[in-house]
């Protein structure tokens, strides 16, 4: 290991801000941050999953809202159908999700560019055409879950647990030689395939494990609002998680959460003061793009994309 | 029989809508590579801007006139500001922004044209019926969509093939650095083809207004089949993009039309009520998903540069 | 050390800081009451007129219930149930409010209900009306000043009966909600069905394929369900259609006081069933009309007279108990007594906590200034009772 570069000690700052939140919280008597903070790291785990395809693999997924979907829906059905506990819906979400990964992942992969990306829009809207037709579970008005965990100090520890080690385990497989095709893949195809790797079944074995990710983004989604419904699904949802993503920097170790946090601050402090805040909104998300080509943890580390 | 001749009809209609937004969609990206969300806000501009002037003119001509070139104006601005940037960027990157641009223009549109929806009322003559078989009339203003899409069609087609701008828009496309070394004004061509592939969406919402609510986010909807259309026809392609429109306006049609009866043959008549809605929601994504897999490229492959 | 990294690590610092200011609620005294409603998106005009309505009603009771100061804090849900129950989540844990109101989507309220109620937070439905919290799932702290969502389609299907209409075509978008309404007309609607549409959702563009459908059918009468601007866009789709006048057309939800101006000279003659209508004659009503016109100019929607009754709900439980906002009991059964003029008229609470209410036709007319409004045909329903009251385990 070399030094760890600027933006990966910055998200060791946030983390460590992400874990110490509770005892402020418990300080001044703001139960709401915990909330607010406990939706962020879900969705830091579910852009952690899409940075494994979208960022270190090249592969700009636009249907991974709808795997996180795929997560929570199973949590719920188990938890209505067989009343199983916290494990047994992760690893029902987990499964689901995986396997829903690996067809839209076999399915899309045959294509690339913009039309991966239409692709993954495409079979992400059947998913979530599909959830807002099953009548059994609320349809598109979703439905309440049985509450699995109480909205406790102990259940924002253990989403914070995850994604510390999801953040570490993208460190980690950048440096693996899985990963280090993955990169090769993204930056020159035929290179990769010259040196006799299957590129095509690393990306696959990347996106299936990437919805394993998004599904436990999903499981914890079902947990921390005791609800499921596909509004949470649709094509925009995703464009939001790419959004993050690349907002973060794309590929990064610290991009997923950095990219979540600016989101949600932006979002938490400009509806704040204006419903209206997607006119500032917009505009930010235009200059970030133009400005900082590596987003977030790239201009911490004085460098584009790589 | 009658009733299978108007659901064509309605089919190609469609076809025709979706083709509308599509051209300038496929010809933008076709020239300079842009992969532009923001042209479902022009659509929806051309919409606003039409109710607006149509209303302060009193003429749904004039107010036509105007708004087109309004909606053009709107587009140079946003090419000057944003686009121009982005010619050389990755696709994400061009969605992410342009992204912000959709998000921008639909909390805008209320600000400016108030919260609730609006129509755009026909004047009689076009809101009128034509006797097109002893039992079937069709709106006037219907016939209107099928000729603008017919022309536009037909228009483009004779402009990128046979003239001065068409051939430099075909050298753009291919090879832009060579078609600069060869004298072409490549930022300025670019420019006109952004204004040109924007009025086409803004001609596009001018024409569905009258057939719907204009409001916030009309965009979007469309802009999703759009793309469909854009990648199935083969990207970049203008024909790919007829072929594919029609094919997709039609498809979703039948699946309207038919799906219903043909499931209640399987299914209970409650069940098939509710299936074939949401079958007929998916079927346009899942022939999308199909056909792709068999044909990665789309229907006419653009060359790759 | 890099220049950057500092940078970066500052901005965290201050963004926390920020969220930190931001979150710190300044929590008052008084009677605080949140308000979840839809502010932005192409369904905005639907969430201002409910706020309208809610403002108009503070006004009225000059800002104060039993002598406390009131406070509402008005949250935009954007359409979406996650947004919504974060705001939720946002008004019970760091405003403290005692009430929330509003919540015009079935899906927004279902997400977010449970977390304001099990906080000791009184929820008052001002539009949504799920079966979901009528039957076996109705909750203690929820109430509705609006309807259940089978109650208006069935006064419809009476209506159908009694005018002798034998074979209906139905049209409604593939949604909980619009399922729900083909149900509703169901349940009461004893003639024959001649089709029925359920068009895609969301956002189907053109409706050309399912009028010539209709045509070809040809039934004695078309009922739909197209609330806000698919109304609007359904409605001038109709007329161009040449079925306008040709063969009748009855609806529920989808002509309201918001597209009404823009669409009055296509449905006029229009009839749709309603528990409300801005010509009722009652002083509570008159009053609420006539300050809404000042107010803002506009007639108002359902919607706003539904929230303008949620504010005076609450007022009449906040001084049944003499301001005493800690007692949930005996608050919650000063709820239950709806002890409030409503401006529909007759009002009690369910079982449930749903309306018993009685239902109008409605019909669409040209008003004396050239605009259109609706007038009371019929009153279709005297006091009716939900159909999922008996599956609910609370008692009166």
């Amino acid at each position: 290991m070399t030094r760890p570069s600027p933006a990966v000690v910055a998200v060791t700052v946030l983390l460590m801000a992400l874990a110490a939140a509770p005892l402020l919280a418990a300080a001044t008597a703001q139960p709401f941050v915990l909330f607010l903070l406990t939706r962020l790291m879900i969705l830091a785990i579910a852009a952690t999953g899409l940075n494994l395809v979208l960022g270190i693999g090249g592969m700009p997924s636009f249907g991974h809202a709808a795997l996180v979907g795929v997560g929570a829906y199973a949590a719920a059905i188990v938890a209505l159908q067989t009343g199983g506990g916290a494990w047994t819906q992760t690893f029902w979400a987990v499964a689901a999700a995986t396997l829903a990964a690996f067809a839209m992942g076999a399915i899309s992969l045959r294509t690339r560019g913009i039309a991966f990306i239409l692709v993954t829009l495409a079979l992400g809207q059947m998913l979530f055409f599909f959830a807002a037709a099953l009548e059994p579970l609320g349809g598109d008005d979703g439905i309440n879950v049985p509450a699995t965990f109480a909205g406790d100090a102990g259940f924002y520890y253990a989403v914070f647990a995850l994604l510390a080690a999801a953040t570490a385990a993208t460190a980690w497989v950048r440096a693996t030689p899985f990963g280090m095709a993955l990169r090769g893949g993204a930056v020159n195809e035929d290179r990769i395939a010259a040196a006799g790797i299957d590129l095509p079944r690393v990306r696959l074995l990347a996106f299936a494990a990437s919805g394993a990710v998004c599904g436990l983004a999903g499981a914890l989604t079902t947990f921390h609002t005791a609800f499921v419904s596909p509004a949470a699904m649709g094509w925009s949802r995703s464009a939001e998680l790419v959004a993050m993503v690349l907002v973060g920097g794309a590929g990064a170790v610290a991009g997923p959460l950095f990219g979540t946090a600016a989101f949600v601050a932006l979002e938490e402090l400009l509806s704040g003061y204006t419903t209206r805040w997607h006119l500032v909104f917009g505009p930010v998300l235009v200059i970030v793009v133009l400005a900082a080509r590596g987003g977030i943890a790239g201009w911490i580390d004085g460098r584009t994309r790589d | 029989m009658t009733l299978a001749f108007e659901q064509l009809l309605n089919g190609l209609q469609l076809g025709v809508l979706l083709y509308l937004v599509a051209a300038g969609l496929t010809l933008v990206f076709g020239v300079m590579r842009v992969v532009n969300l923001a042209h479902g806000s022009f659509y929806m501009l051309g919409a606003y801007f039409v109710v607006a002037f149509a209303s302060w003119t009193g003429s749904l001509m004039a107010g036509a006139v105007l708004a087109l070139a309004a909606t053009t104006a709107v587009a140079l601005v946003v090419e000057r500001l944003v686009i121009a940037r982005l010619y050389r960027r990755e696709p994400l990157d061009q969605l992410l922004a342009t992204f912000g641009i959709v998000l921008f223009f639909d909390e805008l549109a209320p600000l400016v044209w108030g919260p609730a929806g609006l129509t755009l009322a026909l004047p009689p003559g076009l809101a009128a019926g034509v006797q097109l078989l002893p039992d079937l009339a069709v709106p006037v203003w219907r016939l209107v969509i099928l000729a603008a899409g017919g022309l536009v069609a037909a228009g483009l087609g004779i402009v990128v093939a046979r003239t001065r701008t068409g051939a430099w828009i075909r050298a753009g496309a291919a090879d832009p650095e060579t078609a600069q070394t060869l004298g072409v004004n490549l930022p300025l061509l670019f420019r006109g083809v952004f204004a040109l592939g924007a009025a086409l969406a803004g001609l596009a919402g001018i024409l569905t207004a009258p057939l719907l609510t204009v409001q916030s986010g009309m965009g979007n909807d469309i802009l999703v089949l759009a793309f469909v259309v854009v990648v199935l026809g083969g990207l970049g392609s203008m024909r790919g993009a007829l072929a594919a429109s029609l094919a997709l306006g039609i498809l979703d049609t039948a699946g309207r039309a038919a799906l219903p009866e043909l499931l209640a043959a399987v299914l209970s008549p409650e069940a098939a009520d509710t299936a074939a809605p949401a079958l007929s929601s998916m079927v346009v994504y899942v022939a999308m998903a199909a056909f792709l897999w068999a044909r990665p490229d789309g229907l006419f492959p653009a060359p790759r540069r | 050390m890099n220049i950057r990294l500092v940078a970066a690590v500052a901005a965290i610092a201050l963004v926390a800081v920020a969220l930190g200011v931001t979150l710190s609620g300044k929590r008052g005294d008084g009677v605080r009451i949140g308000f979840v409603t839809t502010l932005t998106t192409a369904s905005a005009a639907i969430g201002i007129d409910m706020r309208d309505g809610f403002d108009l009603a503070v006004e009225h009771m000059g800002g104060t219930m039993a002598g406390l100061p009131v406070t509402v804090f008005y949250e935009d849900d954007g359409l979406d149930p996650e947004i919504g129950r974060q705001k939720t989540e946002r008004l019970v844990q760091r405003d403290g409010v005692q009430f929330i109101s509003g919540y015009i989507w079935s899906n927004v309220l279902l997400a977010s209900v449970h977390a304001a109620v099990e906080q000791g937070v009184f929820v008052i439905g001002a539009n949504a009306g799920p079966s979901q919290l009528a039957g076996e799932g109705c909750l203690a702290g929820f109430f509705s000043t609006s309807w259940q969502n089978d109650q208006t389609p069935m006064a419809m299907g009476e209506v159908l009966n009694r005018r002798g209409v034998d074979n209906l075509y139905l049209l409604a978008p593939n949604y909980a909600a619009g399922r729900n309404m083909v149900a509703g007309i169901e349940r009461t609607y004893r003639g024959a069905i001649a089709g029925t549409d359920m068009t895609q959702w969301p956002g189907q563009l053109d409706f050309s394929v399912e009028l010539a459908k209709v045509r070809a059918a040809n039934p004695g009468a078309v009922w739909v369900f197209y609330p806000g601007n698919h109304g609007t866009k359904f409605f001038t789709q109709y007329a161009q259609a040449g079925l306008l006048g040709v063969i009748p057309l009855y609806s529920t939800f989808s002509v309201d006081a918001l597209n009404l101006p823009v669409i009055g000279p296509l449905v006029e003659g229009l009839l749709l069933t309603q528990h409300w209508s801005p010509d009722l004659d009652n002083a509570a009503n008159r009053r609420f009309v006539d300050g809404f016109r000042a107010r803002t100019g506009r007639t108002p929607s359902f919607y706003a007279a539904q929230a303008y009754d949620a504010a005076m709900l609450i007022r009449s439980a906040v001084e049944a108990t003499g301001g005493d906002l800690d007692d949930k009991d005996a608050l919650r059964r000063a709820l239950e007594a709806a002890d409030f003029e409503s401006n529909r008229g007759d009002f009690a609470f369910n079982n449930n906590h749903f309306p018993i209410q009685d239902f109008y036709l409605r019909e669409v007319v040209r008003t004396e200034d050239g605009g259109f409004g609706t007038r009371v045909v019929d009153k279709v329903y005297t006091a009716h009772r939900d159909p999922y009251a008996g599956q609910c385990a609370m008692t009166p």
